[in-house]
Order: structure tokens, then C-alpha cells, then sequence
């Protein structure tokens, strides 16, 4: 023992000792990484492209090579895409049917967000008679393909004196949006304990109470997932907007459509990017600014809290 | 006295699965019952049934004298616990005592005073305007006990409240239930599956099984006269010692031993036939204290588990096992010889086709 004490034998000897050391050059990093840059450039190279050419004027890019950086940057051609590009009659470029587009979009995504959570929360946590055939029938609709529908739909909307109405559209939009929407709601409040909504029963909350009060305070995740889905959806959507609306109330990406592919007069390819950028922007702010909320929502069903 | 809750021919099925059946139970003013069972016999959905989250298919509750066959649960006078706490994750533990008084529309001064006395007695003062993330465990479970405690009604229901908590905690929460009891002195249904937790708060227990009560009964009659098998076996760590044999004039015989069964007190008078002859095993005694006993047998030491207070020594018989607790300082080693011994009055015989008790 006393030998010990005075004169201790060092315990750790040569050899591999504590965090095993990682190369950075590793054959495996240069693949990843390698494979990550090659997918990304593909991906970003239009936008690139798109972006520098809508900041040129139609002169430059005679000059027919499309990755160089503007000379001489121009905002002209996103003027006159927003404000005077002309589409069929009307010269006010996109404006129109931006406004068109938010008229369409935020009735249609706060109506179908209220109308399919309540789905969600009545099909999950209060187990009426039939809410399993439902639930059946209303994911089915989901799997039907739009174009079935189309004309049906028109004339309901005449009978019901709304084809060619903003309106019209806003009821197309929220139907569906309902599958795919109370799906979501569905399965989330499902993952919410069940003792949760018993206490809150035993405390005398009813139907709309435990709406309120509990799940709606407990379900931000969600709502915000359903607003992208929503939002982007709606917005992007091309299909419903150029079928159920007239002209003066075309959203936007129809109205794109429209300065894109005119065959009059010279393609300004400059106007058409700054068209086709503006086009996009409000669905890329919005992942923007709610990307964040948007995993933890998609991961909120796998987590227990 | 009026019962304070009184379960008449109560029914319950789901389709075809009947899970509970004609089930009677009368609980007094004050008392502690504990629902005792493995799980899938019954016993939360008997209690969800009685704070009326699940619809019965038949039969009648009366809480405090009154039908509350088809009340919603909050007027039926109950506060309720449940395992997972079930706090509101938004709102704070204030928020959480009064979301139940402020949906029942009591005045803000009455409720400030209700909170302040159940926080009182929980010690969860400090944590009012905390966030339930922001709990531990066993401060959860208080907030949760406390959201029963204000809506100051007769009858508390707990549904393993204590099944999440960590060994200590349990034990710890468990002496502050019973304390609770003592000071409240309302009547407590509590569910568990856990014995120690049911023989230590129980003023009465029910062992379920298969959506029945087998046997209703203090914690002591229960330990020391079981109504049959299951329930000699369900009470007790480890549990009862069960020997397969024959009951006579001569005593009870299993294949090579036979020992006198004298001084056992039959139910219904001496009985002959097949039995099960259970006794267990802290009735062993080893030794020179074995010696004393009218039954002794001898056997070779199997296996030793010691608890510190205790030792637990699993014994070859002939071709049988049994248990037996001995003192914690004895520490036999495999292969010993051991004598035991035990008295036949401190047995439990059951009938072998029946498996009651005889």
C-alpha cells in the first residue's frame, strides 16, 4: 500500500486515449460534402440565373450570355412587371392579381385552418357514432384526382350564382384543403394525453371550451404547418384560379402565366424573371419566417411531451 | 349512514367486450378505497365510469346520496388525479388550480382564497406562477392533487397517481396522500396496481379481476385470509407458497410429505378433497424457532437474495420451491441444509376446483 502512495504507477498507459480523432479530408466528409454542393448549385443556378437577368436590360441580354452579372443594374423590369406589364386588356402588370391573390388567399386559408382543426379535434377526441366512416370518406376525397371534380364544381357554382366569383373560389379552395387538413389536425390532437381532456371535462370545460382554452393554446405547431401548407398551396395554385375565376379576377400566378407566354411583341425576358420572382416571393417569406416552427410542428407527432 | 358513493348493478361493455359486470360497491363517508388489480381488470375504467368520463351500459352511481347516473363530471362533486398529472401545459400552476372554479363561475375572492389554502397545505406556494415544464415530478403530481383540492368537493378520485414518480418519490407522496386523508377526511377512490401503496392507505381494498371484485376487505383481512388463489397470490412479495395435495382426516398430504392442518380455521367446517395448501413466506420460520412449530420440513438452500432488512431464500423441497424470509443478518449459502417450520393456523387452503378458500 505505501508503496503505492508514494510512488504511483501511472494508470493510463500509450494507446488510443479519450475522443477518437476525426479526419476533416475523410473520404466520407468529401462525399457529403461533395454530393451536398453539386445538389445545391443545381438547385440554385436557375435562381441565379432568374435573378441577374431580371436586374439586365433587354440590350445585355442579346448579348446572349445568361450567367454573367448585370453591367448595368436595372430595376426597370420589375417596374413595369409589378405596374404596366400587359395581360390580355388590362396594362397595370401583376398588382391586380397580387391583390387578387391575398383577397383569395387569406379567407380561404383562416377559413379552412378553423373549419378542419374543429374536424380534427371533434374526430379525435370526441368519439361520435360514425366518426370512423367519417373520417374514411373524407380522406378518400384526397385521393380523387382534382380533374374529376373540375366541372362538377362549375356547376355548382353557376346553380349557386358564384361561378366567376372571388368567393367561389375561396369555397373551392377550403374543401380542398378539408382531407389533407383534418388529417393533419386529426392526428395531432390524438397525440395530445387523453387524461389531458379528461381533466379538463372533470373541471367542466365543454366542446368549445377545451377547443379554446386547451388543445387551440397547445397546438401552435400545427396551426402554423397547416398555414404554410395553406398558404403556399393556395397561392401557387394555378388550376382552380384559371378555371372557377374571371380575368379582372385572376390570382397571380395565372397572370403570370398570361406575361409569360404572350406571343405579341418581343419576349422581355427581364420583365418575365422580375414577374415570375415576385410571383414567388410571399410563399419563400413565409418559409422564411415560420421555417423553424414548421420542423417542430412535422416532428411534434413523434415527440411525447 | 348514507354512503358517500354507492355503485348499483353497474354495466359496462364495449360492443361485445363486457368489461365490467353487475357490479355492486357501497364506499363510506371519509373512506379510503383502494381498487387493487393487474392491469386490464377494470379498475380505472370502473373509476372513469364513477367521474363519469365513460357512459355506462347499465346500472346506477349515486355520489353523496345523489343519482348522478347521468351527470357530467363536473357535477358530480369529484376532484380527480391522473398518472400523467394531466396539467394544462399553457397556463401556470395558478392557472391551472382555477380553470376548473372559473368555468363553475365561483367569485374571484373565493377562488384566491380556495388556492391559497390548497397551495397551503401542498407547499406549492412558491410555484404558482410557474409553468407545469418548469415542475419536477413529484411537484407536478402536488399541483395536480391541488386542482382536485380546490374544487372543495366530497370525493376525490385518484388514478395511479403515484405510477411515474421514482421509488423514493412514491414512497415520499405516498405518507403525504394518507396525511392528506387525515386532515381532509373525504372520501378517496384510488386505483393502483401496486400492493404497498394499497395496504398502507387502504381503510378498505378491492382486488379486481376480469371487470369483478373478488374480494372487498381491510388490508389486514385481506393479507391474512384471502377469499381465493388469485387474490393469496396478487397480495404479498414474494408471494404465497403453494402446495398441491389432498386434505384428510390425517391433515394434508402432497406426494411425499404430510403434515397436520390443526388449529386452521375452515370457513364453512372441515372439509376432505383436493386443495391448494398456501402459506407464506414470512409465516416460515428457520432454525431453532422452527423447531417449535407443529409443521416442519427441511430443505436445501437454492438461491439467496438479500435486502438488507431482510434475507430471501429460495428453498428445494423434495421437487418443489418455496420461499422463505428469514432475518437480514442469516446468510446461508447455496446447497445449505435449512429446517423450517410454520403453523397450519397461519395458512390459507383453497378448494382445488373452486380456488376458494376453505
Amino acid at each position: 500500500m505505501a508503496d503505492v502512495t508514494t510512488n504511483p504507477a501511472p494508470r493510463i498507459i500509450d494507446g488510443p486515449r479519450g475522443r477518437k480523432p476525426t479526419r476533416a479530408l475523410s473520404g466520407r466528409n468529401i462525399m457529403i460534402y461533395g454530393t451536398l454542393i453539386v445538389v445545391a448549385l443545381y438547385y440554385l443556378l436557375p435562381l441565379y440565373v432568374m435573378v441577374v437577368t431580371s436586374l439586365k436590360g433587354m440590350p445585355e441580354i442579346r448579348m446572349g450570355n445568361i450567367f454573367a452579372p448585370p453591367v448595368e443594374i436595372t430595376f426597370q423590369p420589375w417596374v413595369k412587371a409589378w405596374a404596366e406589364a400587359c395581360t390580355g386588356l388590362n396594362c397595370d402588370g401583376l398588382s391586380r392579381g397580387f391583390w387578387n391573390s391575398v383577397q383569395i388567399t387569406v379567407p380561404s386559408v383562416f377559413l379552412s385552418i378553423a373549419i378542419a382543426s374543429l374536424n380534427g379535434y371533434a374526430l379525435a377526441n370526441w368519439r361520435f357514432k360514425g366518426a370512423n366512416i367519417f373520417f374514411t370518406i373524407l380522406i378518400i376525397g384526397a385521393f380523387i384526382p382534382y380533374q374529376v371534380m373540375l366541372y362538377p364544381i362549375v356547376i355548382l357554382l353557376r346553380e349557386a350564382g358564384l361561378y366567376g366569383s372571388l368567393t367561389g373560389l375561396i369555397i373551392v379552395h377550403t374543401i380542398f384543403g378539408m382531407p389533407i387538413l383534418t388529417l393533419l389536425f386529426r392526428n395531432y390532437f390524438s397525440s395530445v394525453p387523453e387524461e389531458l381532456f379528461k381533466a379538463a371535462r372533470v373541471d367542466g370545460a365543454g366542446f368549445w371550451g377545451i377547443y379554446f382554452r386547451i388543445m387551440l393554446p397547445m397546438s401552435l405547431p400545427i396551426f402554423v404547418v397547416a398555414m404554410i401548407l395553406q398558404v403556399t398551396g393556395i397561392w401557387n395554385d394555378f388550376l382552380f384560379g384559371v378555371v372557377y375565376t374571371r380575368p379582372e379576377n385572376y390570382p397571380m400566378t395565372v397572370q403570370l402565366n398570361n406575361i409569360v407566354n404572350s406571343v405579341q411583341g418581343v419576349k422581355e425576358y427581364n420583365v418575365n424573371m422580375a414577374a415570375t420572382l415576385l410571383t414567388g416571393l410571399v410563399p419563400l417569406i413565409i418559409y422564411f419566417i415560420s421555417g423553424k416552427l414548421f420542423v417542430r410542428g412535422i416532428a411534434a407527432g413523434a415527440v411525447k411531451g | 349512514m348514507e354512503p358517500s358513493i354507492s355503485i348499483r348493478n353497474l354495466d359496462l361493455s364495449f360492443g361485445a367486450v363486457s368489461v365490467l359486470k353487475d357490479l355492486n360497491l357501497d364506499i363510506g363517508q371519509g373512506e379510503f378505497l383502494v381498487l387493487l388489480g393487474s392491469s386490464g381488470c377494470g379498475k380505472s375504467t370502473l373509476l372513469n365510469c364513477i367521474a363519469g368520463l365513460l357512459d355506462i351500459t347499465d346500472g346506477q352511481i349515486f355520489i353523496g346520496g345523489r343519482n348522478v347516473t347521468w351527470e357530467e363530471p363536473s357535477k358530480r362533486g369529484i376532484g380527480m388525479v391522473f398518472q400523467s398529472y394531466a396539467l394544462y401545459p399553457q397556463m401556470t400552476v395558478e392557472g391551472n388550480l382555477t380553470f376548473g372554479l372559473k368555468n363553475a363561475g365561483v367569485p374571484k375572492t373565493e377562488i384566491a382564497q380556495r388556492v391559497a389554502r390548497a397551495a397551503k397545505i401542498l407547499q406549492i406556494e412558491p410555484l404558482l406562477n410557474r409553468k407545469p415544464a418548469a415542475l419536477s415530478g413529484g411537484q407536478r403530481q402536488r399541483v395536480a392533487i391541488g386542482r382536485a383540492l380546490v374544487r372543495d368537493v366530497d370525493v376525490f378520485l385518484f388514478d395511479e397517481p403515484l405510477s411515474n414518480l421514482d421509488a423514493k418519490l412514491r414512497a415520499d407522496l405516498r405518507v403525504e396522500i394518507k396525511q392528506l386523508h387525515q386532515t381532509l377526511d373525504n372520501t378517496m377512490i384510488y386505483v393502483t396496481h401496486d400492493q404497498i401503496e394499497a395496504m398502507t392507505l387502504a381503510d378498505r381494498i378491492a382486488i379486481m379481476r376480469g371487470g369483478l371484485i373478488l374480494q372487498l376487505g381491510t388490508p389486514d383481512e385481506i393479507y391474512t385470509r384471502p377469499a381465493n388463489k388469485y387474490v393469496a397470490e396478487f397480495i404479498g412479495s414474494p408471494s404465497m407458497n403453494f402446495f398441491d395435495g389432498h386434505l384428510d382426516e390425517s391433515g394434508f398430504t402432497a406426494k411425499d410429505i404430510n403434515f397436520t392442518v390443526d388449529g386452521y380455521d375452515f370457513a364453512n367446517g372441515r372439509k376432505h378433497g383436493p386443495a391448494w395448501f398456501g402459506i407464506r413466506p414470512e409465516h416460515i420460520l428457520t432454525g431453532a424457532e422452527a423447531e417449535t412449530r407443529p409443521v416442519r420440513l427441511s430443505g436445501t438452500a437454492d438461491l439467496v437474495e438479500p435486502l438488507g432488512s431482510d434475507t430471501l431464500v429460495r428453498l428445494r423441497v423434495g421437487d418443489r420451491l418455496i420461499w422463505v424470509r428469514m432475518d437480514g443478518r442469516s446468510k446461508p449459502a447455496i446447497g445449505d441444509q435449512i429446517q423450517i417450520g410454520f403453523n397450519p393456523a397461519r395458512a390459507s387452503i383453497f378448494d382445488k376446483d373452486s380456488e376458494e378458500r376453505l
